[in-house]
């Protein structure tokens, strides 16, 4: 039997509704945003061949936009992640704007550069908290049907919102624009050539996948009932990374299983917090220096030798 | 007393004096950072954790050893710089024929992994560094202490030298040349892979010796190279990486800049290299002194 990419999602969201019973809940809602932002992050970097070292600024802001728009406002859970994406969507206009007239490593260094005056600007604004951040926002009703209060109620609303994030990336991915973009990672001056205007195109790309990470920090928001600095300092950037790269840069799943891999992991070392940065270095130099492929990109070679 | 704008002239010299410190460290970093890449194609990102290396280094010199200062100032690059060789030896060589994000994700998981150990066996308050040349000099406009005048100086000393030996001297030829055509370089008869392991030892003995002229200025602090090299990668994509003294330039002129708007616009004086880079990027985006490839 031929695998398909539909068998293989069905089976994943089988499991993760079924998930709750075995899990706690809490933590597959961690998972999953941290894969919906990890997703997001591989947009650009696995299709379009762009290394973002700033998603922390879309991830944060939204955190900080959502739990504010929920606590002091008293909007809704939706709105405010709503409100949430939206902001990310225009940051990601205006940082993209700046950052698509580089490439490579200055990509990199432009968004990280970017992604600090974001954290700067957090660290200074009145309404972030400062250090403390915002604090003990409330779960109220999603759509004012049901209770997110629940934990178990919340997981399956926060399931719907990465399902809806992945079915984007993934028809994204698939469309005549997904296939420019793959161009244009491919051979750039090519594309240009073929009348593409690429920088149209790569905006627009840095606009949803700061677009989706920002929806992704959002809900965390909200989960958490917590945004803070952390959600918007560059360890986070830094941590996004890991994950797509330990699951496997540019293919479809992978930065979902780098997620779950390393929230994993996070748990289990809560008792070594001070080992996380040292744990989380070595990995990365242990994935660069010997499997490049990550986790699943390793499962498709040996899949495809398999078939062969 | 004379007032300029309403800001007392001392203040406004102490910011500049300030600012041109950090405008030395932001240059001995940029000038290392440019010297790899343009050999290496890395860049490299634990350049902050070796600049924090070197700050520790000295530390320990001083106080597990006894080496006073000046010593440390030359033992310090050799010792940092030997470890960088030997991280280049074993893990960058091997990713040269790659794409170039690969260097520059190693380097950042290494930058983790020094970040990360420092940090469990010093903890993140910081430990203070005695100032060998204390006392100052009373200036006609503002009190200057030694060691920052000291610290100016000795930078510039540095970014020159090192601008002498890369432009000027037989061996900065090597270097430029493997610089343009490494094959063409390695046919004349030269040692390229071990010019390049070099060329990575002096960049990180660069980060090394600013490490430890800042040891006395900043305390001595795991996470002072992390937060350094987020700017200095903006210093650099405003300057560009084409040119030697572009970066020393740009380092200077941006500490003095960040120094001024200390003084008139406190509260953008953290965002302020950011904003310069983004309005850069917009009008040249190859940098002030880089050219278009």
């Amino acid at each position: 039997m031929k695998l398909r990419d539909t068998h293989i999602f069905a089976g994943l969201l089988i499991l993760l509704l079924l998930g709750p019973l075995v899990v706690y809940p809490v933590f597959l809602m961690k998972v999953l945003c941290f894969a919906l932002f990890a997703c997001a992050f591989n947009l650009l970097i696995g299709y379009v061949g762009l290394l973002s070292f700033g998603h922390a600024m879309f991830f944060g802001s939204a955190a900080y936009i959502s739990a504010y728009t929920v606590k002091v406002w008293g909007l809704n859970p939706e709105f405010g992640i709503l409100a949430g994406t939206a902001v990310a969507a225009a940051l990601g206009l205006v940082a993209g704007f700046i950052a698509i007239r580089r490439q490579g490593i200055y990509f990199a260094m432009v968004t990280l550069a970017l992604a600090q005056m974001v954290f700067f600007f957090c660290v200074q604004a009145k309404f972030t908290g400062g250090e403390d951040g915002i604090q003990a926002v409330p779960r109220r009703e999603v759509f004012g049907l049901i209770d997110t209060a629940n934990d178990l109620h919340f997981y399956y609303v926060v399931l719907a919102i990465f399902v809806i994030g992945f079915t984007i990336i993934y028809r994204t991915i698939h469309s005549p624009f997904g296939q420019v973009l793959k161009a244009i990672r491919e051979n750039e001056p090519r594309a240009i050539s073929l009348g593409y205007r690429v920088d149209q195109y790569k905006l627009l790309a840095f606009v949803l996948s700061g677009a989706l990470a920002g929806m992704a920090g959002a809900t965390k928001a909200l989960v958490f009932q917590l945004a803070s600095l952390t959600d918007v300092a560059w360890p986070m950037s830094g941590e996004v990374v890991l994950m797509t790269l330990v699951g496997g840069m540019g293919t479809i799943l992978g930065p979902a299983v780098g997620a779950a891999v390393i929230v994993t992991m996070q748990n289990y070392l809560s008792g070594f917090a001070e080992y996380v940065l040292v744990i989380q270095g070595a990995i990365f130099v242990v994935v660069v220096m010997a499997f490049r492929r990550g986790i699943v990109g390793e499962l498709i070679g040996w899949w495809q030798k398999r078939n062969a | 007393m004379f007032e300029l704008i309403g800001i007392p002239p001392q203040a406004l010299f102490g910011q500049l004096l300030l600012g041109l410190i950090n405008g030395a460290f932001y240059a001995m970093l940029s000038l290392g950072l440019a010297v790899i890449f343009g050999l290496l194609n890395v860049i490299n990102f634990t350049h902050g954790a070796q600049y924090m290396m070197g700050a520790f280094v000295a530390w320990m010199l001083l106080n597990w050893l006894g080496i006073p200062y000046w010593g440390a100032l030359i033992i310090t690059p050799i010792l940092v710089a030997a470890f960088g060789m030997v991280l280049e030896r074993l893990l960058l060589r091997r990713l040269y024929s790659l794409d170039h994000l690969y260097g520059l994700l190693l380097t950042f998981g290494l930058a983790l992994i020094i970040e990360g150990l420092f940090r469990k066996w010093f903890g993140s308050s910081g430990l203070p560094y005695e100032n060998p040349i204390p006392g100052g000099q009373r200036l006609p406009f503002m009190f200057l202490p030694n060691y920052r005048g000291w610290v100016v100086l000795a930078s510039l000393i540095i970014c020159l030298g090192t601008w002498y030996m890369i432009e000027r001297t037989k061996l900065g030829s090597y270097l430029r040349a493997a610089t343009e055509r490494p094959d063409l370089v390695q046919a004349f008869g030269i040692n390229v892979p071990r010019m390049i392991t070099l060329t990575y030892g002096f960049g990180v003995g660069l980060a090394a010796l600013a490490g430890v002229l800042a040891a006395p200025i900043y305390s001595v602090n795991p996470l002072m190279g992390s937060n350094l090299i987020i700017v200095v990668f903006a210093v650099v994509v405003i300057g560009g990486m084409g040119s030697i003294l572009g970066s020393i330039i740009t380092g200077f002129a941006l500490g003095l800049i960040e120094g001024l708007t200390k003084v008139f616009y406190p509260e953008a004086s953290n965002t302020v290299i950011f904003i310069i880079m983004a309005i850069v990027l917009m009008i040249k985006p190859a940098g002030l002194f880089g050219t278009p490839k």
